[in-house]
């Protein structure tokens, strides 16, 4: 990010200690990662150590110190989703991607991770997309949702 | 709110929204101009309806109609036969387990018969981004009567007598909390709300911001005046973002019309409000924390006393309620102490809104007043267990809430009823469980949850959780001995008893409220390497049972991993070597033909 921008962000966020957790989430919604360049400039501008802003980097789940792919999947896990079956789902991602939850496939088109709970729970289980809700989900519908994302399924095994 | 003959309101909540329901109201907007009816009816975006399973859900005044799962390309056809001929579509009516009445009135609807609506009143009939509407339903009513005829002192003394207590877990007293922070030395104060709505399976508080913003607001602006604030905080999950948007606009509408700011309605009280966003930590839920989140700090928690209403955000007094607290304030101003008192039990009062989710028929937001038992919830406002299956367990209160069994449904929804039994408040999430559900898996489920989200500065909460962790995965694999129960026990209790903040001390509770009211799974579990709810991988295999199947081959399209094999028409084989045990064949045979088949032979006694 360019260091206009990046100042534009301190200044609307008050230029100081107090706004840092705002300052990150916008760097953070703009380039869905906090790159080291990006840190290291914060740190000198608001005087904060680097180490205190890894500290925090790497306390909230918000925030990715990795770059993340085209689309990002999240699979809720809260408790609704649990009970309905969300393990399963997640895992059938994880077979068809072949990464685990919290990686980026190596074409960089998806990153996988959970969220603790989304507050839809009546739509459980619930997986989301780059912001949009998939409700009901079954393992059956993985395919079909992932390829609306660029998906493209093996051929299935012929079964007799 | 309409002010022609007729309103169709559309629920815009997040779970119709995600169900498209504002493609739904442009569709209605453009279908009504069409047929030349749109001078007639109004089509009104508006709050959460709270019957969240049937969504997208719209509501017709003033008959009182609900309709529900409506597309886009059925309302031109809807319009011509229920505003043009006058049939009432019964397809779309919404009639939950209610056969004789055909044609109900929302009020016949037993999922909204016995709820009672204080925060909530406004449901279904605000549009959520106009202030101009909240005003029109006696908003900031009870604002301008705190600012004429009330002073301070004498707020506190209301909110006291209305027996309020917190919302948002632990109970306590809300005109008690007010008056410490108010008596505490130091000229700023602050105060927050607590919007950081972490336990997974609640959203109440979602609900309330995203449905009527300004209820929160005008309660904040209210207890701001009581405390002697002049600078408000809302702390909110940054995983609700129709509810920051919604916040944000309501926050703006009221600064323009002098509601916020400076002498707000020419008093000499003023008042700013400033949102700040969570980061995604469940701990920052916890006070302490939550302060040093919105200081820009690692969202830690620390020791108290000094409290936060004595030393709070930059070590000023501050005073934290949580959402559903902040919006019962108004309704109090308004309709009085003794009113509000008159709702509930000896020791709590009013309503409570919980969300009710999990293996239930009807799931959405209920309102409710405290002193209903679970079982009204579940099986009258509920209706119960979907399908065949029979009820194991209601998880209350979050993450550090319990689970209870069929025989305590019967004790009525209040604090310190449900601390007894081994529960808690909690925010008023309600995850309803069958038998299909494990109990353990759901113990280690919660304690991994909590392990991953434990900050790690007290060595009882984030070594006591990972070794409770390590135990239940034990168990669940079939590699634990029965002296492991005893010592996950005594963890349990040591973790209790040993932490310094309210995570660390209820942390156990998902352990200890299984331990207590489902050791027999456990010992299932332990002794005979069973999970009878077929969930644990490691001690579960599938078996077609060939006098039950019809050979109708869904297993087979719905296996993952291309397991199951067989010919249409004839019993099918799962290859054991391939299964992964994901459930699915389990859950889609319509015969009860898969089957881990050993697991009916045990009997504890």
């Amino acid at each position: 990010m360019e260091a206009t921008q990046l100042e534009q962000i301190v200044l609307e966020n008050g230029a100081s200690r107090n706004g840092i957790i705002a300052m990150l989430q916008e760097i953070q919604s703009r380039e869905n990662y906090l790159s080291e360049d990006n840190l290291s400039y914060l740190s000198d501008r608001l005087d904060i150590p680097l180490i205190d802003l890894y500290g925090i980097a790497s306390f909230y789940k918000s925030f990715s110190m990795t770059p993340v792919g085209d689309n990002i999947i999240h699979v809720c896990l809260g408790t609704a989703c649990h009970v309905r079956g969300a393990e399963p789902i997640l895992e059938e991602i994880e077979r068809k991607l072949d990464i685990k939850a919290g990686e980026t496939t190596p074409d960089n088109k998806f990153t996988l991770k959970t969220v603790n709970c989304l507050g839809a729970c009546a739509l459980g289980p619930i997986v989301l997309i780059n912001g949009r809700y998939f409700g009901n989900t079954s393992m059956q519908k993985v395919t079909d949702i992932l390829q609306q994302y660029g998906y493209i399924a093996e051929v299935a095994p012929e079964t007799t | 709110m309409g002010s022609k003959r007729t309103t169709i309101y559309v629920c815009m909540g997040t779970s119709c929204d995600a169900r498209k329901s504002r493609r739904l109201q442009e569709a209605f907007s453009r279908a009504l101009k069409d047929k030349g009816l749109h001078d007639e009816i109004d089509v009104s975006a508006t709050s959460c309806l709270g019957y969240c399973d049937e969504g997208p859900n719209i509501l017709i005044e003033p008959e009182n109609l609900m309709y529900h799962n409506l597309n886009e390309e059925d309302v031109p056809f809807f319009i011509e036969e229920h505003f043009i001929k006058g049939n009432r579509l019964e397809n779309y009516i919404l009639a939950p387990g209610n056969g004789e009445l055909k044609i109900p009135d929302m009020t016949d609807i037993n999922f909204f018969k016995h709820q009672r609506l204080v925060v909530l009143r406004n449901r279904g009939r605000l549009e959520p981004d106009s202030i101009d509407e909240y005003i029109a339903m006696d908003g900031y009513a009870a604002l301008s009567k705190v600012l004429e005829e009330y002073t301070p002192e004498s707020i506190i003394v209301e909110i006291i007598d209305s027996g309020l207590r917190g919302r948002g877990g632990a109970g306590f007293p809300t005109g008690r909390k007010w008056q410490i922070c108010r008596n505490a030395p130091g000229n700023e104060k602050y105060i927050v709300c607590n919007a950081d709505e972490g336990d997974p399976g609640a959203f109440m508080d979602r609900s309330i911001l995203e449905s009527d913003p300004h209820a929160v607001i005008e309660g904040m602006i209210i207890g701001a005046r009581a405390i002697g604030a002049n600078q408000g905080f809302v702390y909110i999950r940054d995983e609700y973002p129709l509810a920051v948007q919604r916040i944000k606009k309501a926050i703006q509408q009221a600064e323009d019309y002098g509601l916020l700011g400076d002498h707000i309605l020419g008093s000499d009280f003023s008042f700013t409000l400033k949102i700040v966003r969570g980061a995604g930590a469940f701990v920052c839920g916890e006070e302490t924390a939550l302060l040093a989140s919105i200081e820009g700090k690692v969202g830690r928690p620390r020791q108290r006393p000094p409290f936060p209403v004595i030393k709070g955000l930059w070590r000023k007094p501050t005073n934290i309620n949580n959402v559903e607290t902040w919006a019962n304030v108004p309704h109090i101003i308004r309709n009085g102490a003794k009113w509000f008192s008159n709702i509930g039990t000896a020791k709590s009062k009013g309503t409570k809104i919980f969300s009710l989710v999990g293996k239930v028929t009807n799931t959405g937001l209920v309102e409710v007043p405290m002193g209903i038992t679970l079982r009204e919830v579940i099986f009258d406002i509920g209706a119960g267990i979907p399908g065949d299956k029979k009820f194991k367990a209601v998880q209350i209160g979050g993450p550090s809430g319990g689970c209870l069994p069929d025989k305590m449904l019967d004790i009525p929804i209040d604090y310190d009823q449900l601390v007894q039994a081994g529960a808690m408040m909690g925010s008023g999430g309600l995850i309803v469980m069958d038998e299909t559900t494990c109990m353990v898996d759901l113990a280690k489920y919660f304690t991994k949850f909590l392990y991953e989200e434990s900050c790690g500065k007290c060595w009882s909460c984030r070594e006591g959780l990972r070794r409770m962790l390590e135990i239940l995965t034990k168990i669940t694999e079939g590699k634990a001995k029965e002296e492991d129960l005893d010592t996950l026990r005594d963890l349990a209790e040591m973790t209790k008893y040993a932490s310094m903040c309210g995570l660390g001390q209820t942390a156990a509770n998902p352990v200890l409220s299984t331990l207590k009211y489902f050791e027999k799974e456990y010992i299932l579990h332990v002794r005979y390497k069973r999970c009878p709810a077929k969930v644990c991988k490691a001690l579960i295999n599938f078996y077609v049972i060939p006098e039950r199947c019809t050979g109708c081959m869904r297993c087979v399209a719905a296996c993952p991993t291309g397991a199951i094999t067989g010919p249409r028409s004839e019993p099918h084989n799962i290859d054991q070597s391939k299964c992964i045990k994901c459930r699915a064949c389990y859950e889609i045979c319509k015969f009860n033909a898969i089957e881990d088949v050993i697991v009916d032979a045990i009997v504890i006694k």
